[in-house]
């Protein structure tokens, strides 16, 4: 189950969108979701639904590969898709027993299908085509002004990629942990929920261990390096707009603006 | 009574291009009672390979008998075969999670139905038999130094009473003492318990002084199998795989090539010992 999870897997194609500066994907993200709650009538769906259908083929990620990140959300999808059909008041189409079916209800439940998979479809867009530690460095970057807020911005940055790290490292720890007391008799499989629950604790005790024991490793090894946060650091790669990502935010607001230029209009 | 594999694959991502061969091919006898290393270098499949004899990988093709029963037919129970070859992984202490070291060591035998004066007494064994004195066993395990921590995690698998007892490198990350007397406990129970031991490292030194077979595992596959001595003899190969054979081996090569009239065989610095002093004409002390 944990392997379904897409977010936050990086998938390599070199695309023009991987080249792209991590700052343009967060920005194009953004305008992208805005579009998606945005748009009206069909025209503007097909705009939306053409503009996220290019850059899915712009980025060379396989599509089969995108879909599977929907299955961690299909059971909120079937639920809101049902508090639409039956709760939304208006014109009967069906009706059986005390359950309407309304028109309104139907159109509803299909635009909010529509919006969630687009929405999900289009944030792993980003993640697939960023690495983590690309993501928090543009989210850090673009993020500077709150500064001046006395935000401390990058020590959110450098928590967020840190927790993302550790990820796969925890999921590893469990498999093995897992493993092992497997051979030693434990039964994670069978049994009623409070059996279950306690079956847990052999698996959470030795994660907890090794997650704090990492932590301190870390927190070491910082240390050792001078990590003092980031009060006059200086980046290795300093993020640095190319002509690409110029044309990337040219895109985004002609996208935006031909949106916003249909909803006037129609 | 032994362990059979038999053309046992283990693929992943079967079928992407990420098809990846962890296991190709294996036919291997696992007899009664013997002393066993496996060897190979990181990512050669030794820790696949081990995980499979006691049913927690599951083979892409093959299959595997334990004592004449096919293991993955419907109505084996894996959980019995589990506690029949006992597996210890690598770095077992991070698996502790108990208050005591006792109830630690006893939640192998308790899974396995047993009632708990039943367990305690051979947690208490288990214990014993790993060399952590009794005035320990109400301690949390948390508190102990790394290598009884790691004593008393192999010490919970022993409690069940394996017929096979895997070791996934046992002593890794240990002093030049704590690994000694680690492989010298694990060498008595073989001796005293007669029971299959399975030694995973990649240290030859480590291996060539107890073992009675060796297994070299390389890329998925058995480079070779057989004892010490004839493994040993394919020392330019081993290289060639990032392995090396024991420094003796080496020594008692260079001699030969020298002129002295060496045998090559020896394995040990035992070995090694009597077999110069033959060479000279003496018999020792």
């Amino acid at each position: 189950m944990v392997r379904d999870i897409t977010i936050g897997q990086y998938y390599p194609t070199g695309s023009v969108i991987h080249r792209m500066d991590p700052r343009v994907k967060l920005f194009g993200t953004l305008v992208f979701l805005i579009s998606v709650f945005a748009y009206k009538g069909i025209v503007g769906l097909a705009v939306v639904t053409v503009f996220l259908a290019m850059m899915i083929k712009v980025s060379g990620v396989p599509f089969k590969y995108m879909v599977k990140g929907l299955r961690a959300i299909i059971i909120l999808m079937l639920i809101t898709a049902a508090f639409n059909l039956f709760l939304t008041p208006g014109e009967a189409v069906v009706q059986v027993w005390k359950i309407t079916l309304t028109k309104e209800g139907i159109t509803a439940a299909v635009r909010m299908m529509i919006r969630l998979t687009y929405l999900v479809l289009g944030t792993s867009l980003m993640t697939l085509t960023t690495t983590p530690n690309q993501l928090t460095d543009g989210l850090e970057r673009a993020l500077r002004p709150l500064k001046y807020l006395h935000i401390p911005v990058h020590e959110i940055a450098m928590m967020m990629s840190i927790a993302l790290r550790f990820i796969p490292i925890l999921v590893e720890e469990t498999d093995k942990i897992m493993k092992a007391q497997m051979a030693r008799g434990a039964n994670f499989e069978e049994g009623n929920v409070i059996q279950r629950a306690k079956a847990m604790i052999p698996l959470l005790v030795p994660l907890f261990v090794s997650a704090f024991r990492r932590a301190n490793d870390l927190a070491l090894a910082m240390e050792a390096r001078c990590y003092r946060g980031g009060e006059g650091r200086t980046k290795m790669k300093p993020l640095c707009y190319q002509n690409i990502d110029r044309i990337a935010y040219l895109v985004l607001i002609l996208y935006l603006a031909l949106l916003i230029a249909l909803r006037i209009l129609l | 009574m032994a362990i059979i594999l038999d053309k046992v694959n283990c693929v992943y991502e079967q079928g992407t291009p990420r098809e990846m061969y962890a296991l190709k091919d294996i036919n291997l006898k696992i007899g009664d009672g013997q002393f066993i290393g496996v060897i190979g270098h990181t990512g050669s499949g030794k820790s696949t390979l081990i995980q499979h004899m006691n049913g927690l990988l599951r083979a892409t093709s093959g299959s595997i008998y334990y004592n004449g029963e096919d293991i993955y037919a419907e109505d084996y129970s894996m959980r019995s075969l589990r506690s029949k070859v006992g597996l210890v992984f690598q770095y077992p202490e991070h698996q502790l999670f108990e208050t005591t070291i006792l109830a630690d060591v006893c939640f192998g035998p308790m899974n396995q139905g047993l009632d708990k004066n039943e367990a305690e007494l051979r947690a208490f064994e288990a214990l014993h038999s790993v060399g952590i004195p009794e005035g320990l066993f109400d301690q949390s395990p948390f508190d102990l130094s790394g290598g009884q921590k790691r004593r008393v995690a192999i010490a919970g698998v022993l409690a069940m009473r394996p017929e096979v007892l895997i070791l996934d490198e046992p002593t890794a990350g240990l002093d030049p003492k704590g690994r000694d007397e680690i492989l010298d406990q694990i060498a008595k129970l073989h001796a005293e318990n007669h029971i299959t031991v399975i030694l995973v490292s990649h240290s030859m030194e480590d291996v060539a002084k107890y073992v009675e077979r060796i297994i070299v595992m390389n890329q998925g596959s058995v480079m070779f199998d057989g004892a010490p001595k004839e493994v040993f003899r394919h020392y330019k190969e081993l290289e060639q795989v990032g392995l090396a054979a024991p420094q003796v081996t080496y020594l008692m090569h260079e001699l030969q090539e020298k002129g002295f009239p060496v045998s090559r065989d020896a394995t040990t610095v035992a070995e090694a010992k009597t077999e110069i002093l033959r060479a000279f004409g003496r018999s020792g002390e």
